[in-house]
C-alpha cells in the first residue's frame, strides 16, 4: 500500500548537507513529493521536511538510509504519528474586476487571504496540510492561474513527541557510552517498543 | 595509535604551524604511520609538512587509482585505516574508482585531496574539481575545509568516522589556503561527532527471539558475509556455529571466517559457490545472516533464494536490513558482541535442538556436488594452480586476487583458513585491484608473505604499479593465470551470447619481461611440470631480493568457472562442476 508519509529529518547546518539528502534520493530512487529546509531554534541544526511516496518498505529503507548520513542527527517518520502539517501556496488568478465578488467568496472559505490585488488578478495565499491547499488549487484552476509557488510541507507531531525528547536528552551533547546506545541511531524497529 | 603527537616547534624552524602542519600532526597521533599518495600543486604545502616532519612513511604511486587500492589493502590486512594524499582536479578524480571499492566493500580509508585556494573555488580554476560533490555517494561522509580552525576536529572525526560502526572511506577536501594558513593548535579535543552513534551491542530481546528461532529450527545456516571479519568476529562466530552445530557458509568477503578444513564449512553461496551451500541455503527453514549485504551476486533470483527461511540478520548498518529481503528478527549491532551472545545463549540451551537429519542432507549434496575440475590435456587448468598454491602456501600467507575468473577459482579452490588472508574487490568488482592492494597489504604486513592471483586482463589495468613495488622492494609475487582472454566475459559471451566473443580475445604483453624492464622478476610456466619448482623459485627470490615477482603462467584458454548459476536464475538451479548431472 502506497503511502505518502511526511519524514522529519534533523541534520548538522553545514554546507552541502542540502544536497546529501537529495542526492540519497534520487540515487536510491525514492519519490519526493515536496521537500523544505530551515534552521531550528538552534543554529547549529537545520530541520529537513520531506514528503515521500511509497510503501512501507520503502519508507523504511528511505528512514534507515537517511540515518547513514554521517551530517543526519535524528530522523523520524510521522507517517502514523498525530500531527500538524502545513505547505503554503501562491496563486496569481485571473480576476477582472467584475469576478473579483466570487473568488473572494472561495477565499473566505478556505481562510486564505489576498496578498495583491489590481485591475487583472488577484494573488491569494493558503495555509494548510496537502489536501487543504490541493483542494484550493483545483476550485481556482477554472478561475484561470497565471502563475503558482508552493513551498514543502513542514510537519510536526503532536504533544511531545520523539523529537522533543531527543532534545531533552540532551541530544547534540557529547554522549557517554550508554547514552550512545541508549540513543543509538539503530532503526532497529522495534526498540521503540520496549 | 596513542603516539603522542610531537608538533613541529615553529621556533626551532623558524617557520609558522601551519594547516598542513596540523594535518600531519592530526594523523600522527591517530596512529597513522604509512600514507599513499602523489603529490601536485596545490597539495605540495602537506608534503612540505610531511618532508619536514619525516616520522609518516609516504609510498608515491604510478596513479592515484593505485594509491587508493593500496590503501584499501593496507586497510583490510592490518585493521587500520588506509591513507591517501593526491592533488587536486585529475590527482583527485583518480580517486574516485578506489573510494567507490572501498565504500562496497567497508573497507575503512581517509583521503585527503588538494583544493584550489577558497577565494576560486566555483571559478573552474585550473585543476579544480567538486570533490565532494562527485565523492558524496561513495564516501561514508566526506568535508570540505573552509577554515584552518575546524581542521584538527575534522581530521579526528574523519578517522573516527572511517572506522567506526560499518567502516568506509571518508574524504577531506583541503583548499591550499587553509593548509597553508597559520594554525594556532595541532589536535583536537575529543572526538564526538554530533548525531553520529554507530550502535555496538545487538538489542537482547532480539537476540533473545534469534535464539528462540535457531532452537526451534531444524534446517538453519549460518551466513557470514565481510562484516565478520571487519569486526574482528571469527572466533565467536566459530564458538556458536560449534555450540550450535549450524553449518556455515561465507559469502567472498567473508571468505577466512571460518577455516575452509571446518567440517561445518559448506564455501561460498552464490552464482559461483557450491552445489551444497546453495542447496543448504534454499532447504534451509532459519538463515542467520551476518555482515552481509545479501547482494544479487548471492541471492540470484531473490523470489528463488531461501524461499522456506525465515532471517535473522546481524548487521551494524540498519540500512541493509530488510534491504533485500523480508527480515524476521533484525538485530542491528556489531557481529562480534553479537555473535558472541548468540553463542553464550546456544550453550545454554537445555534442549539441544536435533540438527542430525539436517546434516545429512548436507553430507549428501557434498558428495553429491563435490568441487572438481578437469586436468585438459596439453594443458594447465588455472584452477589446478590456485589448489597447488593452496598446499604450498602457509596459512598465514595473504592472496590478494583482482577480478574475474581467476578470482572465482581463487575463491573455489583456495583454502582460506583466516580471516583477512583474502583482500579483494567483492562488490564494486574492479579490474586493477590487484597489483596495488597487494603491494598496500604487504607494506602493512611485511612479516607476511603476499601473493597476487590474478588475470592477464586484470593485470594490465594498473601495471604501473610494479613501479612502486621495485621502488620500495615490496616482494609480493604475482601469479598471472593469462588464458589470453577477458576470461569471465568470454565466459558469458559462451553461455549466453551464443560464442560471439566481442573484444575478449586479448593480446597482453610478455608479463615476465615487463617486470624485469620494471626492474623486479619475472618467469612464464608453460606447463603443469614447471608450475610448482616456478611458485618455490618465486618465493625464495621475492624473500631474499626483496623484489616483486611476475609468475606468468599459461593456463587452459576455455576454461570455465563451474558451478554457475545463470545470472538472474534460482540459486538451486546450478550448472554443476564438470561430469556431475544436476537432480531436480
Amino acid at each position: 500500500m502506497e503511502s505518502i508519509s511526511p519524514i522529519s529529518v534533523l541534520v548538522r547546518n553545514e554546507t552541502g548537507v542540502l544536497s546529501r539528502v537529495s542526492g540519497l534520493f534520487a540515487r536510491r530512487g525514492f519519490n519526493i513529493h515536496s521537500l523544505a529546509v530551515g534552521e531550528t531554534d538552534n543554529p547549529q541544526v537545520s530541520r529537513i521536511s520531506v514528503v515521500v511516496a511509497g510503501d512501507p518498505p520503502i519508507i523504511e529503507q528511505v528512514v534507515k538510509q537517511l540515518r547513514r548520513l554521517v551530517s543526519v542527527i535524528k530522523v523520524s517518520d510521522l507517517t502514523d504519528k498525530p500531527r500538524v502539517e502545513r505547505g503554503l501556496a501562491l496563486l496569481k488568478v485571473k480576476a477582472e474586476p467584475a469576478q473579483r465578488g466570487e473568488l473572494l467568496q472561495l477565499v473566505n472559505v478556505f481562510r486564505a487571504r489576498v496578498d495583491h490585488v489590481d485591475n487583472e488578478c488577484l494573488i491569494l495565499e493558503v495555509t494548510g496540510n496537502r489536501e487543504k491547499v490541493e483542494a484550493f488549487i483545483d476550485i481556482m484552476r477554472p478561475h484561470g492561474i497565471l502563475e503558482m509557488a508552493r513551498t514543502g510541507q513542514i510537519a510536526m507531531a503532536r504533544g511531545r513527541g520523539p523529537m522533543a525528547d531527543y532534545w531533552a536528552a540532551g541530544a547534540l551533547e557529547p554522549a557517554d557510552e550508554e547514552a550512545t546506545f541508549n540513543l543509538s541511531r539503530t532503526g532497529d524497529p522495534n526498540w521503540d517498543q520496549e | 595509535m596513542n603516539t603522542p603527537a610531537k608538533p613541529m616547534d615553529p621556533q626551532q624552524h623558524g617557520l609558522q604551524f601551519t594547516g598542513a602542519d596540523a594535518v600531519v600532526a592530526g594523523l600522527k597521533h591517530q596512529g597513522v604511520d604509512m600514507i599513499f599518495g602523489m603529490i601536485g600543486g596545490q597539495i605540495m604545502p602537506v608534503y612540505d609538512a610531511l618532508f619536514k616532519d619525516g616520522g609518516i612513511k609516504h609510498i608515491i604511486v604510478g596513479h592515484e587509482q593505485g594509491a587508493a587500492h593500496m590503501a584499501e589493502g593496507y586497510a583490510r590486512a592490518t585493521g587500520k585505516v588506509g591513507v591517501v594524499l593526491t592533488t587536486s582536479g585529475p590527482g583527485a578524480t583518480n580517486l574516485v574508482t578506489g573510494l567507490a571499492d572501498a565504500f562496497m566493500d567497508s573497507t575503512p580509508m581517509v583521503a585527503i585531496t588538494g583544493q584550489v585556494s577558497s577565494g576560486l573555488l566555483g571559478n573552474d580554476a585550473f585543476q579544480e574539481a567538486d570533490m565532494r560533490g562527485i565523492t558524496m555517494p561513495i564516501t561514508k561522509h566526506n568535508y570540505q575545509i573552509n577554515s584552518v580552525e575546524e581542521l584538527p576536529e575534522v581530521l579526528a572525526e574523519a578517522l573516527f568516522v572511517a572506522l567506526s560502526g560499518r567502516p568506509g572511506p571518508v574524504l577531506i577536501d583541503l583548499p591550499k589556503d587553509v593548509a597553508v594558513a597559520a594554525c594556532s593548535r595541532a589536535l583536537a579535543v575529543p572526538c564526538a561527532p554530533t548525531g553520529y552513534k554507530p550502535p555496538y551491542r545487538g538489542h537482547p530481546l532480539q537476540i533473545g527471539r534469534a535464539l528462540k528461532m535457531l532452537q526451534k529450527a531444524r534446517r538453519p545456516v549460518i551466513l557470514a558475509g565481510g562484516g565478520v571479519v571487519s569486526a574482528g568476529a571469527h572466533e565467536e562466530l566459530k564458538d556458536l556455529a560449534e555450540t550450535a552445530g549450524i553449518p556455515v557458509t561465507t559469502s567472498l568477503m567473508g571468505l577466512g571466517a571460518l577455516p575452509a578444513d571446518h567440517p561445518l564449512f559448506l564455501g561460498m553461496p552464490g552464482m559461483h559457490g557450491t552445489g551444497y551451500a546453495n542447496l543448504a541455503l534454499y532447504h534451509a527453514d532459519a538463515i542467520l545472516c551476518v555482515g552481509t549485504r545479501l547482494d544479487d551476486r548471492i541471492t540470484g533470483k531473490l523470489e528463488a533464494f531461501a524461499p522456506s527461511a525465515a532471517f535473522i540478520h546481524v548487521d551494524v548498518d540498519a540500512s541493509e536490513i530488510g534491504k533485500n529481503l523480508p527480515c524476521a528478527v533484525p538485530i542491528v549491532g556489531d557481529a562480534k558482541p553479537v555473535l558472541k551472545a548468540l553463542a553464550q545463549g546456544a550453550a545454554d540451551w537445555e534442549t539441544k535442538p536435533d540438527y542430525q537429519p539436517w546434516h545429512q542432507r548436507i553430507e549428501g549434496w557434498k558428495k553429491r556436488y563435490p568441487m572438481t575440475y578437469v586436468d585438459p590435456p596439453g594443458e594447465l587448468a588455472p584452477q589446478r594452480v590456485v589448489e597447488t598454491l593452496g598446499r604450498m602456501l602457509p596459512e598465514e600467507a595473504i592472496i590478494v586476487t583482482g577480478v574475474g575468473q581467476h578470482q572465482m577459482y581463487t575463491a573455489q579452490f583456495y583454502p582460506f583458513r583466516r580471516p583477512r588472508t583474502l583482500i579483494t574487490s567483492g562488490g564494486l568488482g574492479t579490474m586493477g585491484f590487484g597489483l596495488p592492494a597487494a603491494i598496500g597489504a604487504k607494506l602493512g604486513r611485511p612479516e607476511t608473505e603476499v601473493f597476487l592471483i590474478d588475470g592477464d586482463g586484470s593485470f594490465l589495468m594498473t601495471i604501473q604499479e610494479l613501479a612502486t613495488a621495485v621502488r620500495y622492494r615490496v616482494p609480493v609475487v604475482a601469479v598471472i593465470l593469462n588464458n589470453n582472454f577477458l576470461g569471465m566475459v568470454r565466459q558469458w559471451q559462451e553461455l549466453f551470447y551464443d560464442k560471439r566473443l566481442a573484444e575478449t580475445d586479448l593480446q597482453p604483453p610478455p608479463y615476465a619481461q615487463v617486470a624485469q624492464a620494471f626492474g623486479g622478476l619475472g618467469r612464464e610456466v608453460t606447463s603443469a611440470e614447471e608450475l610448482e619448482p616456478a611458485l618455490a623459485w618465486a618465493r625464495r627470490e621475492a624473500a631474499a631480493k626483496r623484489l616483486p615477482v611476475v609468475l606468468d603462467v599459461a593456463v587452459q584458454r576455455d576454461a570455465l568457472v563451474l558451478p554457475m548459476v545463470p545470472p538472474g536464475g534460482a540459486n538451486a538451479e546450478f550448472i554443476p562442476c564438470p561430469g556431475q548431472e544436476k537432480e531436480d
